[in-house]
């Protein structure tokens, strides 16, 4: 009997408690005064599947700040740096330790896109400035946009193949093949070069989609003669890229039929891994660390004295995207307590740096430079993507225009974009 | 020796005292620390309950599961898609979700409580991950890697600090509930199903549905912790439900000590707080973890409880007078009367 009083009045109490609120600060921290030191919180995934491009990640963005100095408008600029492990959870208590525990005035990355969102809902309820120069997820700064997300120095994932299939259309092939990775990722980036080609008047033969870490793509190359396509649109990640570009060289399909690689395959993360096989073959990407201008060249000088690698486009944007950032805390003499002027300043921000020019659209996304590149061997021996083309001012909707380009869902494995599909939705091709 | 054995078990004024001032920190917690580490304690207080959920069928009836983030995963899931695309009330959606939870747990405990030992652990292990290869594959239901999002909490369960009391009243109404059933005469089958399955069942017990019983009733708390992990972070997705979560949940119990109900709350409780805390400071804590299972499967098979256990016994045994200065009349027939009777 004693035992159901003692729980009556614990409930008592804990009913008693929870009408009353506890006192002090909301869990967001505005952070620190406008004289401390600037405290940037880095979200990297440093351990799990995608360790070496998060390390690269945290590569390019410490570059910058020994390549300038730590110190912006006369405020020291300190780096936290805490890892994701590949995976949302930790993301997200990271974010969360950021935000409430070590009060940053802001976050840069993840890497991984659904890292990306989860910490983009997070940080809507917090109303911390993140800015995520990796993460390409279309819908980010699209249907699902968030006000104090914007990414800096970043990219989409279908606004480069937008373009490819254009350019692919102009170099005269009509009817393309698509091998790609089955996941989110994989279908907007191929989503966007089906869009695009068969807007032109491309025809899409068959598509094709493969699991992450598949060992052994022969089954997919095999159906290559069959189908006997003007050329072939493929989209790997990781490990996966360093595999099949070996792979299409040794079914002996690099000289008899055109590969339209992209960003991914050929990004330096995984080129350095590369061999012959990987010379000459075309990509379109927004980094082209080949490039001769002297923004491009200077950084990647400076990265190859530093880490003895050239830099991949995960260290280039985070180079890019702390640039950015302090170009825009020095337009308001260091004063970014006033949130809404922060992201007002990142926004009204244009650049010129390792990636050429960038500014930002209304949505948060990038209006940047894509390049046609293509794999050169160096004077010292290595691989980089030296760019033979340039599209300048590509908008992340390309030339459909945004109200048009909206009414469309998101790229899935369901929907790519062919005119069969749009007009199966009462959408205009 | 007796009083040795005696003092093993620690007395329950004691107990009830070191609960009591347990539940007064609990309910103070957000008028001492901030908004993050109550935000830790919340998560200790869902996890713990999952890793009571396994303790219930493997520490007390002998079967360990290897797939319970699976069954959590089902639970969050379903409450996270009618709440977030269906905009449904959270009340009807977690009834619903809870449902289909038992439901599965049902049907995964059928097939899995016919095998005992390695095999029970490899089929749990099989039905976790079709729960996971669901969740990865079913796109347009669940949003595959990128999982589902704003999943919104009950409008009373908002900001952090109310979050907290809310996971704090459904885990102690839990914790009660399994209380009472561990102490029942169904928990008391359960312990001898795990003690000897044969005894029990030549003792005319239907073991298999003693079994099958405990399987669900487990996969319900665990429902019950999954929708607590789905409100938190208003988020689910596939890694939430791997079998590397699973093994999580699985680590929690022997830490603590399986067989116990405060075992898996501790276990929690370390864990959460070396994954959010030590963190911080301690680069390599995957290691830290490591090495602390290490140190508790080689020297505390019985984990902290039992370890807090033994430690009580020592500390009684150092607090004993000699033997030889025991009272008159302590003994029975005391060895003094006979050496009284002999003169010696």
């Amino acid at each position: 009997m004693g035992r159901w009083r003692t729980w009556a009045a614990v409930a008592g109490i804990l009913a008693l408690v929870a009408a009353c609120a506890p006192p002090g600060a909301p869990g967001s921290g505005a952070g620190q005064q406008a004289a401390g030191p600037i405290k940037a919180g880095v979200l990297a995934s440093l351990t799990g599947v995608s360790a070496a491009s998060g390390q690269d990640m945290v590569n390019g963005w410490n570059l910058y700040w020994k390549l300038n100095g730590a110190t912006v408008a006369g405020r020291q600029l300190q780096t936290l740096v805490e890892d994701d492990a590949s995976e949302p959870n930790t993301g997200l208590t990271k974010a969360r330790q950021f935000v409430e525990q070590q009060q940053v005035d802001f976050i840069v990355g993840p890497l991984l896109a659904n890292i990306g969102y989860a910490v983009a809902d997070y940080v809507k309820t917090t109303g911390t400035p993140t800015f995520f120069p990796i993460v390409a997820a279309d819908d980010l700064t699209q249907r699902a946009r968030v006000d104090n997300v914007i990414k800096v120095a970043g990219w989409g994932s279908s606004q480069v193949t937008h373009v490819q299939g254009d350019w692919a259309y102009d170099q005269g092939y009509r009817r393309v093949l698509t091998i790609c990775a089955d996941y989110a990722f994989g279908h907007e980036v191929c989503g966007g070069f089906v869009r695009a080609f068969t807007a032109r008047g491309g025809q899409i033969l068959t598509q094709l989609w493969f699991p992450l870490n598949t060992p052994d793509f022969g089954s997919y190359l095999a159906q290559i003669p069959g189908a006997n396509p003007d050329a072939v649109f493929v989209l790997t990640v990781g490990a996966d890229s360093v595999r099949f570009v070996k792979q299409w060289a040794e079914f002996g399909l690099k000289d008899r039929v055109p590969l339209l690689a992209t960003e991914t395959m050929l990004d330096q993360s995984v080129l350095r891994s590369m061999g012959p096989e990987a010379e000459g073959l075309i990509s379109l990407g927004h980094w082209a660390e080949g490039r001769p201008a002297r923004e491009t060249q200077d950084m990647v000088d400076a990265y190859l004295r530093e880490y003895n690698q050239l830099p991949s486009y995960y260290a280039a944007a985070m180079f890019a995207a702390a640039g950015w950032i302090a170009k825009a805390i020095e337009r308001l003499n260091g004063n970014i307590s006033d949130r809404k002027a922060f992201l007002d300043a990142v926004r009204r921000t244009e650049v010129s740096g390792p990636f050429g020019q960038q500014k930002l659209d209304d949505y948060g996304a990038p209006i940047l430079n894509v390049y046609v590149r293509q794999v050169e061997r160096r004077p010292d021996g290595r691989l980089w993507n030296v760019p033979i083309k340039t599209y300048e001012n590509v908008s992340q909707f390309w030339t459909f225009g945004a109200d048009k380009f909206l009414k469309q869902p998101l790229y899935s494995r369901e929907f790519q974009g062919t005119p069969e599909q749009l007009r199966a939705l009462g959408l205009q091709p | 020796m007796r009083a040795a054995a005696l003092a093993r078990h620690i007395p329950a004024p004691l107990q009830l005292g070191l609960l009591a001032a347990a539940l007064v920190l609990a309910i103070a917690l957000p008028y001492l620390t901030s908004s993050f580490y109550v935000s830790v304690a919340t998560q200790i207080l869902f996890f713990g309950l999952l890793a009571m959920s396994i303790d219930l069928l493997g520490g007390y009836t002998g079967l360990m599961p290897l797939g319970h983030a699976g069954v959590l995963g089902i639970s969050a899931y379903t409450m996270g898609y009618l709440v977030s695309r269906l905009r449904w009330g959270w009340v009807e959606a977690a009834g619903v979700a809870l449902a289909l939870t038992v439901l599965v747990s049902l049907l995964f405990g059928f097939l899995a409580v016919r095998t005992r030992g390695i095999f029970f652990v490899m089929i749990t292990m099989a039905e976790g991950m079709l729960v996971w290869g669901l969740a990865y594959r079913w796109a347009s239901v669940t949003g595959a890697e990128n999982g589902i999002r704003g999943i919104a909490r009950p409008a009373f369960a908002t900001l952090y600090w109310q979050y907290y009391y809310f996971a704090l009243v459904v885990f102690l109404l839990c914790a009660l509930a399994l209380w009472l059933l561990v102490r029942s005469p169904f928990g008391l089958t359960l312990r001898g199903i795990r003690e000897s399955e044969s005894r029990m069942r030549t003792l005319g017990y239907n073991v298999t549905l003693h079994k099958l019983l405990a399987f669900t009733i487990s996969g319900f708390f665990a429902g019950v912790a999954g929708l607590l992990y789905a409100w938190y972070n208003q988020y689910i997705s596939p890694s939430s439900v791997h079998i590397s979560a699973s093994t999580e949940g699985l680590l929690m119990v022997v830490l603590g000590g399986a067989g116990t109900l405060l075992g898996p709350v501790l276990g929690a409780a370390v864990i959460v707080a070396v994954k959010n805390l030590l963190s911080m400071y301690v680069a390599r804590w995957p290691t830290v973890l490591g090495l602390i299972f290490i140190v508790v499967v080689l020297f505390a098979k019985d984990g902290l409880v039992g370890l807090g256990r033994r430690g009580w016994a020592a500390w009684q045994q150092r607090q004993q007078r000699p033997v030889s200065a025991a009272p008159p009349g302590a003994y029975p027939m005391a060895v003094d009367e006979e050496r009284a009777a002999t003169g010696s």
